[in-house]
């Protein structure tokens, strides 16, 4: 074997006092081979982004390496001090960040960015770096790379920004390439071109590649060897095939068990009802004010028809910008649609004046994304669950009452009602955010990326919450996703959305067995790790 | 005790309170220091101070005795600091908040009246105002008022369009809770600490507004404060500079006072700002 691109020996990373756990990382010893791809796996707050800063030698103040080695071709990079660090970043260590949005400087063009690299570091002269750049920008796959390079950031899309990001970071054809989460905000059609990118550019350059993700789907698409971290300890290393195919630790067996399967499992065919929601021609046009010429305009909702029964769920799936969640919004009217024709049951919700609205609102509940950002922080969860009864008419006290009955049903202990949300994890808050949605006995659930921004091991739970909530109560459940895996996992049929239409929809045992539309096909393809899982 | 021991470790915000403190126990012993009026001629005019120990500031141009115009000129300045910003909050808050929630048109016409006040000169109409109304304790302090209103309305605005479109906020919308009681129980309370803190330090400006008006005579004349003193002196200033010194000094302590204790409070109620500092 070749001398490894990048030895971390023995790296313990202490953490301040008041954190709750004395290292961010304990003795961690890895190694890459150049033109290798490791990834590390691990769970929010396992230490696998640590690792990254580390090595970058971009660790907070707050993070002090107390043991242990980062050996980048022999050099211990922790022993250099800034101005060596600084030169060796971008030189012979290439970094590509999760947001692709706030990665770039949105008032420099693209082409002034990838040459301020080299000017960093004092490489070519003017005319060379510019020819330099556009060359990149070729390799990365971007079209028409001379007159892109003469863009801002915010014309670019978010796989072309990735796409530049991937271009400077390869400019100076460093030795070790780290990629923390590159994907992670990204389409998966997009997910699956930028992977296939990476994988190409480090087979022609030898590029050493360390990958920090917590998608197995992508570990599985991209990975030479793996490292899986467990609250900053290194419980399992090997080559991909091994690690996925006959995991050792329980841990990495518990994560991945909890990939969900692509292969919907078999669900009993519902008794015909009356739905209790039907949606009929729904369209919602968004404009944008310009200054100067003709207004643009979004087609975000357009002749979007469908129904549910009781205990039935429909997945509205699509990418982003696909117009699902302003569909799932309207059938609140939290967005207030432009055309169509929404009724629950008898009641015509989209003809109601605002004050009867308000009285009828509890029929339809919404469970929101961001565990974090969905309840309120300076209300404790006893009063974020009972205002909703409130608000009908209940009295506190009874609300109350409620809101612990409620908290016993979503599985957390009653007596969490007199404590503040920042007190939960993610998937607690999760829970929290369901009570509140369940308080008002509504008959339609509207689950607007419920699960997206949690760990797959907690997503396995909350997944399991709502569906036996569901089975207790009889909830028809609107839910709307960008992961297939979860959408075959929990729907009874499943809705294709694509720029504002529904393009196919049909019982997800068949819709993932012989999809119809070339879209749909196309996003089952670019499922992550759609060969190992599932199939 | 976590916020207050964010707030101990700014040393320049304990500082401030220390004198703010002080300031206020003047304030409030003031009737027991000098039970007299502090207009009351007690002394020959001029006496220089740190010459006669029962009146040790000196007095000034009347014989009135300076110590005693400061401490009871400390009350008049505190209140109506603190009382013109509560006015200016009353404005300003519900303003904001209804501009920032409503948003479209009710916005647009909000912003436009805030404007209205912030292109003139917020100076040249509190002398108008003070001037129609009759200088009085209460036109002066909603003079100070109806001129420092316009910013607080803008923050909150700003505040809230950020917060009205979180998801807690959209909550609350789909559990059918009406308008008014979103802004006060879910959008409001998270807006309290900027408040908090603009708030303090607009105590201080208010206190130099109304040290100017007095200054210019506009003050309320039954009443002693700070700004009238050093105009008082003014004319004397070569030959008696203490008239107007300690007067001037008390403004320049409190309203320091005031800015270091509010710049504290920011940092301590936004610990993600003050950990940069460090």
């Amino acid at each position: 074997m070749t001398a490894p691109a990048l030895s971390i020996e023995g790296l313990t990373l202490a953490l301040p006092a008041m954190a709750d756990r004395a290292n961010a990382v304990e003795t961690v010893t890895l190694a890459i081979a150049p033109g290798e791809t490791l990834c590390v796996v691990g769970e929010s707050g396992s230490g696998k982004s640590m690792i990254a800063h580390a090595v970058m030698g971009l660790l907070p103040k707050a993070v002090k390496p107390v043991a242990g080695a980062v050996r980048l071709a022999g050099r211990d990079l922790l022993a250099l001090d800034e101005a060596a660090m600084q030169d060796i970043r971008g030189r012979e260590i290439g970094m590509i960040f999760q947001e692709p949005m706030t990665s770039l400087n949105p008032v420099m063009r693209i082409s002034d960015q990838i040459v301020e690299t080299f000017e960093a570091h004092g490489l070519h002269d003017k005319a060379a770096r510019r020819a330099r750049a556009i060359d990149l920008l070729t390799e990365v796959g971007l079209p028409e790379p001379s007159r892109l390079a003469k863009a801002y950031p915010h014309e670019l899309s978010g796989g072309q920004r990735q796409r530049v990001m991937i271009a400077m970071a390869l400019a100076l054809e460093p030795k070790l390439l780290i990629a923390d989460e590159p994907t992670t905000a990204l389409d998966v059609t997009t997910q699956a071109q930028i992977l296939k990118l990476i994988d190409n550019l480090r087979h022609r350059h030898g590029t050493a590649v360390l990958f920090i993700t917590h998608d197995m789907g992508v570990v599985a698409e991209i990975a030479d060897r793996i490292a899986v971290l467990e609250k900053g300890v290194l419980v399992e290393e090997g080559a991909a095939d091994q690690v996925l195919g006959a995991p050792a630790h329980a841990y990495t067996q518990k994560l991945l068990a909890a990939v969900p399967s692509l292969t919907p499992p078999e669900r009993p065919p519902l008794p015909e009802t009356a739905p209790v929601i039907s949606v009929e021609g729904l369209g919602k046009t968004y404009r944008k004010r310009s200054f100067f010429g003709v207004a643009r305009e979004v087609k975000a909702a357009d002749e979007i028809s469908f129904s549910l029964m009781r205990g039935e769920t429909l997945g509205l799936v699509g990418e982003s910008g696909s117009g699902k969640s302003t569909v799932g919004r309207c059938c609140l009217r939290l967005i207030e649609p432009d055309r169509g024709r929404i009724a629950l049951g008898d009641l015509v919700l989209s003809e109601l004046k605002s004050a009867e609205l308000r009285r009828q609102r509890k029929r339809i509940q919404m469970v929101f994304q961001d565990p974090f950002a969905s309840l309120n922080p300076r209300q404790t969860v006893g009063r974020i669950i009972s205002d909703g009864p409130v608000a009908h008419g209940m009295s506190r006290k009874e609300a109350l009452a409620k809101a612990r009955e409620l908290l016993e049903l979503v599985g957390l202990s009653a007596n969490a009602i007199d404590r503040y949300p920042h007190e939960f994890s993610g998937g607690q808050r999760q829970r929290v955010g369901i009570a509140r949605a369940l308080a008002l006995e509504p008959d339609v659930l509207v689950a607007d990326e419920a699960v997206s921004a949690l760990d797959v091991s907690v997503q396995a739970q909350i997944l399991k919450l709502i569906k036996d909530i569901q089975q207790r109560l009889g909830l028809a459940i609107l839910f709307v996703t960008h992961d297939l895996r979860v959408a075959a996992q929990i729907c009874d049929r499943i809705a294709v959305m694509q720029r504002g239409r529904i393009v196919e929809s049909g019982s997800t045992a068949a819709l993932f067995a012989d999809p119809q539309h070339a879209y749909t096909r196309q996003l089952l393809a670019a499922v992550p790790g759609g060969g190992r899982f599932g199939h | 005790m976590n916020f207050l021991k964010r707030f101990a470790r700014n040393r320049g915000a304990v500082i401030g309170i220390v004198i703010l403190l002080a300031v206020v126990a003047f304030a409030i012993l003031a009737p027991t220091l000098y039970p007299q009026s502090p207009w009351r001629p007690v002394a020959r005019p001029f006496l220089a101070p740190f010459v006669n120990e029962r009146f040790l500031l000196g007095t000034d141009t009347l014989g009135r005795n300076l110590a005693a115009g400061l401490v009871h000129g400390a009350r008049v300045s505190l209140m109506i600091g603190v009382v013109s910003t509560l006015v200016a909050l009353v404005i300003g808050v519900p303003l904001g908040a209804v501009a920032g929630y409503a948003g479209g048109f009710v916005d647009d016409a909000l912003m436009r009246f805030t404007e209205f006040f912030q292109t003139i000169p917020s100076f040249a109409l509190a002398i108008v105002l003070v001037a129609i109304l009759q200088p009085q304790l209460g036109s002066i302090v909603l003079a100070i008022g109806v001129v420092s209103w316009p910013p607080v309305a803008r923050l909150v605005r700003g505040e809230v369009l950020s917060l009205r479109s979180r998801e807690y906020v959209q909550a609350a919308v789909t559990i059918g809770q009406s308008t008014p009681r979103i802004i006060f129980s879910q959008v409001l309370p998270n807006t309290l600490a900027p408040i908090i803190v603009m708030g303090s330090l607009m105590i201080g400006s208010a206190i130099l507004l109304e040290s100017s008006l007095s200054f210019l005579g506009l003050g309320d004349p039954n009443l002693m404060s700070w700004g009238y003193m050093v105009g008082a002196g003014r004319t004397r200033l070569l030959d008696a500079w203490w008239i107007s010194f300690f007067p001037g000094l008390a403004i320049f302590l409190t309203v320091l006072a005031l800015n270091l204790a509010g710049e504290g409070l920011n940092d301590a109620l936004n610990p993600r700002l003050a950990r940069g500092r460090e």
